[in-house]
């Protein structure tokens, strides 16, 4: 069996990781891969896929669904959790790690499978390193804005220049052992109790 | 306290995770110098692969989990101990107003009871045309599966020819009744509750009445941690079996509903928690009853790992066929369940402990007061069928156990 020929299915309710594990599956050379995003009738969908192999988000709440199917059912074929090897605590670790769990239908060589598995941690592992990345550089420009706005108060209030301002805030924070955002944070709030219809 | 232990646990968003939640939230756990970290889990599949990474420590679980772990029937599990019980009962069988509709005109009524109501079931099924009944379960090695089939096979309905059977997430179960997937299920709390009040439900029988005084989660422990730290486990049954007490006091049931209300927690509406813990469940309609020992936090030594619980669980493996009975295995299952370690961790407290491991499950009709203090009492125990189980002899409960 050659890669393209294996039938992949991806469950995943976040569809952008969903659509990143699908690129990566269809660009090393399986063919066959469906995606599924939506959890309602699934049952349904995986027995009228019959899929050789699963990959699933580790928090999704239809596993135990999922793993009860494998053992019960007569209408798919019999696929098993893909951490059978207990030697191999190093992969379930990095895919728990990774938030990502496979199922392969028995008697499919775990080796056959364990380049997707190995692709879906990286780029499980990815998506979260954007995510976080993304969070971040939201909270960097919340910050900045913060910032903005104690600077402006401290202008208008005591009539410094810009840079004076900030380095008003910057000296403040460092003698005080805490963050610029943090000082300016309470100058805002401290602004907005004491005029609350304020112009500032 | 000097000494700090963190432990981290996870816990499947459901009422009975309130033992692990108290000892956290009310300052039980800190007092045994405990940092407990809590870890909310959305499926009993990824607290298994949490336990096996040890991601987590111990974890609120379904009691027959460990035991199919370590009978190899649940990978990638890691060897697992029990050495407490999270309570007794909270379970209950919801069915869709049709069903309980075709129950009813076969003699079902709301008082619950199993065998009337089973019967009813069953008279109902005979008439039925078209595809088998559906019902939901959460897990297949869970309290629920078992003492569904339990139910229904000493009504004289085979689980798996005359219905049919499927896992479905606890959370998901309420609309799958209201859109027709499924026809009933056998769920935990807030589930049942929120089945009759928000999706049309009828509660058919509660575990209560199908064995009263059963066991349903306990405290799961990765034995490798629990080998490596005998202290921190010790501190953590002292935290919860304190927590249970705190639990089982009426006057504090509207502030449990309130923590276990919170997202971190179970996250739902105080009304769909409140039920369960003062024993009045909605039955459906408007119809409330008041269900003896429906969850039991405490009392009847509902914190106590008895080999018998571990037994019947394994006995329920072997009957519908998730595993074929050996003297080995059935020895594996029993020693997952540590009474000893129980009974060691809590000697201190002064409490009234049994002074067996094992007992003969359904041999009490009423409240009999165990030991020389009499300051414990346990059961009634009665299945609903009278049957009992001899944990000295499990291989004759399992000649006796019929499929269908």
């Amino acid at each position: 069996m050659k890669p393209n020929e294996l039938n992949v299915l991806v469950i995943d309710e976040n569809r952008i990781r969903a659509a990143i594990i699908e690129d990566g599956l269809r660009d090393a050379g399986y063919d066959q891969v469906t995606v599924i995003d939506v959890m309602h009738g699934l049952a349904r969908r995986i027995a009228d896929l019959n899929p050789d192999i699963i990959v699933i988000d580790l928090e999704n709440p239809n596993r135990d669904m999922l793993e009860s199917m494998f053992q019960l059912s007569r209408a798919v074929k019999r696929p098993i959790a893909m951490f059978v090897d207990k030697s191999d605590e190093l992969s379930i670790e990095a895919a728990v790690e990774a938030g990502v769990s496979a199922y392969i239908v028995d008697g499919l060589k775990q080796e056959r499978v364990r380049p997707i598995l190995k692709m879906a941690i990286s780029r499980f592992n990815a998506f979260s390193r954007l995510s976080r990345e993304l969070e971040e550089t939201r909270g960097e420009l919340e910050n900045r804005k913060v910032i903005d706005r104690a600077k402006g108060l401290l202008m208008r209030s005591r009539g410094l220049s810009e840079e004076a301002a900030y380095a008003l805030l910057r000296r403040t924070a460092m003698n005080q052992n805490r963050k610029i955002v943090e000082i300016a944070q309470s100058l805002v709030t401290a602004a907005s109790l004491l005029d609350p219809g304020g112009t500032e | 306290m000097t000494t700090r232990h963190a432990i981290t646990a996870g816990f499947v968003p459901l009422l009975d995770s309130a033992l692990l939640v108290v000892a956290r939230e009310m300052g039980f756990a800190e007092a045994q110098g405990i940092d407990l970290t809590l870890l909310r889990e959305r499926s009993w599949a990824s607290i298994r692969d949490r336990l096996a990474v040890r991601h987590i420590d111990v974890a609120h679980i379904l009691g027959p989990m460990p035991i199919a772990g370590n009978l190899g029937l649940n990978l990638p599990a890691p060897e697992m101990i029990v050495p407490m019980a999270l309570g007794l009962g909270g379970n209950a069988v919801t069915v869709s107003p049709a069903l309980w509709q075709a129950m009813a005109d076969h003699g079902a009524t709301a008082d619950l009871d199993a065998r009337a109501n089973g019967a009813a079931l069953r008279a109902a099924i005979a008439v039925r045309t078209g595809a088998p009944l559906r019902f939901g379960v959460v897990h297949p090695y869970s309290g629920h599966n078992y003492e569904l089939r339990y139910w229904l096979a000493a009504s004289g309905i085979d689980p798996d020819r005359d219905i049919e059977i499927v896992v479905l997430p606890p959370p998901d179960m309420g609309d799958a009744l209201s859109e027709g997937v499924i026809d009933g299920y056998c769920a935990g709390e807030p589930w049942n509750t929120f089945g009759v009040l928000r999706r049309g439900g009828h509660l058919a029988t509660v575990k209560a009445a199908i064995w009263r005084s059963s066991p349903e989660k306990v405290l799961g422990v990765n034995a490798r941690w629990g080998a490596a730290n005998p202290e921190a486990m010790a501190a953590l049954l002292v935290a919860l079996y304190q927590a249970s007490l705190w639990c089982a006091r009426p006057e504090n049931h509207a502030a449990l509903a309130t923590l276990l209300a919170q997202p971190a927690y179970v996250g739902h509406d105080v009304d769909l928690l409140l039920p369960a813990l003062d024993g009045k469940l909605p039955v459906g309609g408007e119809t409330v009853r008041t269900i003896g020992d429906f969850f039991v936090p405490n009392a009847k030594a509902a914190t106590f790992p008895w080999k018998s619980h571990a037994l019947w669980f394994y006995t329920q493996m072997v009957r519908w066929r998730q595993i074929g009975h050996t003297a080995e295995r059935q020895r594996l299952a029993a020693e997952t369940y540590r009474p000893d370690i129980y009974r060691a961790a809590l000697k201190d407290l002064g409490i009234a402990m049994p002074s067996v491991s094992a007992k003969v499950e359904g041999a009490l009709t009423v409240a009999t007061p165990v030991g020389s203090s009499g300051v414990l009492t346990l059961g009634p125990d009665g299945f609903f069928d009278g049957g009992r189980f001899d944990p000295d002899d499990v291989e004759a409960y399992i000649a006796s156990q019929t499929v269908g």
